[in-house]
């Protein structure tokens, strides 16, 4: 297996509600901005994160449709699916392709429309990605399961309403420096409470938004990053992991416990050879509050239970011991579903390269990236290190 | 067409709440499977759940997907129903502020949804508190 | 030899929701004290949106089967009698199969005969039983029935359900007697692709109610020489309050005897299921060897009769199912008018 270094990243100037621009327009500006960043001509191959353009603007194919719309003539490109996760495996699969010898400049990006369909159809389409016969079928929805996971977390751990706005209060805060935030503002905890009620006890400012977005990376081998792209701090990716458990929420032993998150971090960190406290950094999948705090949790960078506690104190911030979602996270930053595992490396990858600005966290030398599938059902994590 | 066929397959389960549970190690599994996740044996006995359970979680759908809009708030939880057994389902006839984890329920025959005014009606079972 | 046929299981459901007559009468500028007291009716059950006839029927039929120790599978005939079946074409009683593990060795059919339908799904269920061509039976009469926004039928009709499984042997109680008697008298109807029923107001009394009512009952009297002393209990159909007491004092029953089955006042009108679920409550109540006369009326016009005579074995299982009288007295949830027209899908949402 060779090395993987990432060369290029791209995203569009910001993330929202793009009425002018089609889901080929978006992702194709992502991507150029990728082959800009580092100055390629050309692509080998590419892999596309999008969970449903079927259900949200009619297209499926789209491994064909953008590498046509990218000039990308004849390419092998593949469009990657684990629902909210599919960004994050197609980074996988790009990293496959490089370390394996396949290729040598993969462009792994990721891409969603949702905004065309009303709130109603994208609930549905969202929640597709949980199991459709025995979970949809009687009308749950993201909200609603994470919602379940929140009340299950409570009462097993005491975590407080509070503890779950401060995510959302953490990561606005740090949205409110990223000019590419669908939502760059800061909030308060009394808003986060008060706001407009979704799946008990998730008020509307505990969930991440419905957004249109793309974000693209491209990948070459390590020693080629060295000889020809190297005027850019040079960003190895030195641990991959990917796991699965069960798609409905009930099937789970534990509510409370991510065992996909758990797994696919302990195997990203063993590749790596790293341990969770080397992580100087790190984004993980916010799409609802609790959802960061089971995370921070089933990555061990908390004991069980003690995720709400330490949001609250304040060790998650930029400035903290260990920074969690820099970018604003999905909640500030929007959550193009697709395009979210992209949007996260490339996150690190400007925390590592030294480019964050306001949201720079100091002598970041390795990062981490987790991005979650359904409830739970998948998840990927990606650990990120300068050269 | 699509829905109806879907519908229609599960009936095993959506009418009569049969499970599959494994002749070897006894987990039980809804929908049935074909392999166990836990011995991996291929031997299943149909079971019937039982029609009362308890709440393990439960939220209050306050938006909903297309199908469900007009039905809001309306509380769904995961129902275990036999001893390591749950399954998700809504709660009906209760005040939504009412619900508890550890809650007692018992299942009725309801109308889960349908597709649409003039398409096929699907039924199945939700939770209704035992206390009520 | 004729065989000894009756009910060896029975059970009802009614939904938790009721509307009271003044919330309706407030909408419509209509007086409440007067509609209660010509009524003689205080509220009506009302179905949550996820209830109908379906749904009910099969809850009714597991508490039936909860009342006896048959296998499912041994049901040869499941009879759905309502005038708000969920389909106009495809079955309710196939649902009902499938739900209760009864198929597919089983016929199945739909019977509509406006209130009447689920006396006549009894009449045919407990026929075949007792002509030797099915072992067990079950009868359903179940209804979400619906009265147009302002109408007088508004105040009354109802939800609930009530099945009967019939058989030879273990019986809860004997079917001494039947009787039918049938005219063509259009008192009320509801054609194709009509949302509400009509009904031609007054005529729906002398000539429809009271004419078929009371000559079921004196014909299944004269043909099994019994008179009103005979029986500890009498269940007519009940469409309000007054009628089926109006019809009890014309044939000579006291009240006392009527009350037990006389749902109405806090039940309201539940169509298919009226007289049945009375019949329910009745059984629920009834000691080994009381006899009971039930009299359902369904227009168009028609009236099923019965005569029961309890067994020994009734006590025993009585309380194996939630009481009628428990789904009726219990846990009810007041609705507005504007839920119960949401409920009810009375607010147009595409004009």
């Amino acid at each position: 297996m060779r090395d993987v270094a990432i060369i290029g990243i791209g995203m569009n100037e910001k993330w929202g509600e793009l009425w002018d621009k089609s889901i080929r327009t978006i992702f194709t500006e992502a991507a150029l901005n990728a082959m800009d960043d580092c100055n390629v001509d050309h692509i080998d191959s590419m892999y596309i994160g999008c969970m449903s353009g079927g259900l949200f603007v009619g297209q499926e194919h789209l491994g064909s449709m953008l590498a046509d719309n990218l000039g990308a003539d004849f390419i092998p490109a593949t469009r990657v699916e684990s629902a909210c996760a599919s960004g994050g495996l197609a980074f996988r699969q790009a990293f496959m392709d490089v370390a394996s010898g396949m290729s040598e400049i993969v462009l792994a990006g990721g891409v969603e429309k949702m905004l065309d369909v009303d709130g109603g159809a994208a609930t549905y389409a969202l929640s597709t990605a949980a199991d459709q016969e025995y979970e949809c079928f009687h009308g749950v929805t993201f909200p609603g399961l994470y919602a379940m996971i929140a009340n299950a977390h409570m009462a097993k751990y005491g975590t407080t309403r509070k503890q779950l706005a401060h995510v959302s209060v953490k990561n606005h805060m740090n949205g409110s420096k990223n000019h590419r935030a669908q939502f760059p503002f800061k909030t308060t905890l009394e808003e986060v409470v008060n706001s407009v009620m979704v799946a008990d006890p998730l008020t509307i400012m505990d969930c991440s938004p419905v957004t249109d977005g793309a974000a693209a990376v491209i990948l070459c081998p390590l020693d080629l990053a060295k000889k020809k792209f190297a005027n850019k701090p040079i960003i190895k990716v030195i641990g991959s992991g990917h796991a699965t458990d069960s798609i409905a929420l009930h099937d789970r032993k534990d509510l409370t416990w991510l065992s996909a998150v758990e797994l696919s971090g302990k195997r990203a960190l063993k590749m790596a050879g790293k341990k969770i406290a080397d992580i100087n950094v790190c984004e993980v999948h916010d799409c609802f509050t609790i959802a960061e705090i089971c995370v921070t949790e089933a990555l061990g960078i908390f004991e069980p239970g003690m995720g709400g506690p330490s949001v609250e104190s304040g060790i998650t911030n930029i400035g903290g011991k260990i920074p969690v979602n820099t970018s604003g996270g999905l909640k500030s930053k929007g959550h193009p579903v697709g395009a979210t595992g992209i949007a996260q490396i490339i996150e690190i990858t400007e925390q590592l390269r030294g480019i964050s600005g306001d949201r720079q966290v100091n002598g970041a030398k390795v990062g981490m990236t987790q991005n979650m599938g359904g409830s739970g059902g998948s998840s990927v994590c990606h650990i990120l290190e300068v050269n | 067409m699509g829905i109806t066929a879907r519908n229609w397959r599960e009936y095993p389960q959506r009418y009569r709440l049969e499970a599959a549970k494994c002749s070897q190690c006894g987990k039980v599994f809804f929908p049935p499977r074909l392999i166990c996740n836990q011995c991996k044996s291929r031997k299943f006995e149909t079971i019937k759940l039982p029609g009362e359970g308890t709440v393990k979680t439960f939220t209050v759908i306050r938006v909903a997907p297309t199908n469900f809009i007009d039905e809001v708030p309306y509380a769904i939880g995961i129902i275990e129903l036999l001893e390591g057994f749950s399954t998700m389902m809504q709660i009906a006839d209760c005040d939504p502020e009412k619900i508890s984890i550890g809650m007692k329920v018992k299942l009725e025959f309801r109308k889960i949804q349908s597709d649409g005014e003039a398409g096929v009606i699907m039924y199945g079972y939700k939770a209704v508190p035992v206390s009520e | 030899m004729s065989r000894t046929v009756g009910i060896i299981g029975y059970g009802a459901y009614i939904p938790r929701n009721r509307i009271k007559v003044e919330e309706i009468a407030k909408i419509w500028g209509a007086d409440a004290p007067s509609y209660k007291k010509g009524l003689m009716l205080r509220e009506k059950s009302v179905p949550s949106p996820d209830q109908d006839t379906i749904t009910m029927a099969v809850e009714a039929a597991k508490n039936a089967l909860k009342r006896c120790t048959i296998n499912p599978e041994e049901i040869g005939a499941i009879y759905v009698g309502s005038e708000s079946h969920p389909y106009a074409v495809k079955p309710s009683g196939t649902v009902v199969a499938e739900a209760i593990g009864a198929t597919p060795s089983i016929h199945c059919a739909d019977f509509e005969f406006a209130c009447k339908a689920g006396s006549e799904a009894m009449f045919v269920a407990h026929g075949l039983v007792k002509a030797g061509l099915i072992k067990y039976g079950l009868g359903i009469g179940a209804d979400t029935s619906q009265g147009a926004p302002g109408d007088a039928l508004e105040y009354s009709a109802s939800a609930g359900a009530a099945a009967f499984i019939f058989g030879e042997n273990d019986l809860l109680a004997e079917i001494e007697e039947t009787y039918s008697f049938m005219t063509d008298t259009p008192d009320f109807w509801r054609r194709e692709h009509q949302f509400y029923p009509q009904h031609a107001g007054r005529f729906t009394g002398e000539t429809a109610y009271f004419k078929h009512s009371l000559s079921a009952a004196m014909g299944i009297m004269e043909k099994s020489g019994t008179k009103p002393d005979d029986f500890d209990f009498a269940v007519f159909h009940q469409p309000n309050g007054k009628f089926p007491l109006r019809v009890g004092k014309t044939l000579g029953f006291p009240k006392e005897k009527i009350e037990t089955g006389w749902l109405v006042p806090t039940l309201g009108n539940t169509y298919s299921g009226a007289s049945p679920l009375g019949l329910t409550a009745v059984l629920d109540a009834a000691k080994p060897g009381n006899r009971i006369l039930m009299v359902s009326y369904g227009s168009g016009a028609g009236s099923d009769a019965f005569i029961f005579k309890c067994t020994d074995k009734l006590i025993e299982v009585q309380n194996n199912a939630k009481l009628t009288r428990d789904y009726l007295d219990k846990n009810q949830k007041y609705l507005d008018y504007g839920t119960y027209s949401k409920y009810r899908k009375k607010i147009i949402k595409n004009a």
